[in-house]
């Protein structure tokens, strides 16, 4: 079973909680998904970084389970 | 240092390279669409790379995650440092970051 948008978003949150998560599905089948994430917390790290707080919030589903997610980590732009 | 023959094995190709990409498939033929945009940007950019088809290599294809400490496929290494997966290679490719490593480690073809 692919994981839905929500189930992903929820993971994310879970993991990284100032994180807002925009879901995009690439392909229309509920199992190719986009995720840009943004988080204050990322403020200051390098992408790698970003993108590892995200994997590891999906844990061992990333690669399994949730086998295609393009991923794009951001700080929150400030006024 | 490790004693697990994957991990000693995934160190000396990444040693052996100056531009390695672990990928899904060979950059002629890729296997997915990450490994398939991985070698798009290198290929625009002309930089001489080597490549790893995971399929081909399960002990490479597991011990890779725990190599680099990432877990998806492709990824990619510049003269032993890893860089990132593909979403990390688009970004760095926009905004001319990759190019700029790329030409400074001096592994982009000549002409």
């Amino acid at each position: 079973m692919p994981m839905a948008a929500d189930e992903i978003e929820a993971l994310i949150v879970a993991g990284i909680p100032d994180a807002r998560v925009e879901m995009t599905d690439l392909a229309g089948d509920g199992d190719h998904w986009a995720a840009r994430v943004t988080a204050e917390s990322f403020r200051g790290l390098p992408r790698l970084k970003q993108q590892r707080a995200v994997y590891a919030a999906l844990g061992d589903r990333m690669g399994g389970v949730l086998h295609a997610l393009q991923l794009t980590t951001a700080v929150p732009v400030q006024e | 240092m490790s004693t697990d023959p994957d991990q000693i094995r995934i160190a000396e190709l990444v040693g052996k390279s100056d531009v390695l990409l672990f990928m899904k498939g060979s950059p002629l033929f890729p296997q997915c669409g990450f490994s398939s945009r991985a070698v798009a940007i290198l290929n625009h950019l002309g930089a001489e790379f080597d490549s790893v088809d995971v399929l081909q290599d399960q002990g490479v294809r597991q011990g890779i995650k725990q190599f680099s400490d990432w877990p998806t496929i492709p990824q990619l290494y510049v003269k032993g440092e890893f860089i990132g997966g593909s979403d990390i290679m688009m970004e760095m490719y926009e905004s001319g970051e990759l190019a700029t490593l790329l030409e400074e480690q001096g592994v982009v073809k000549a002409g």
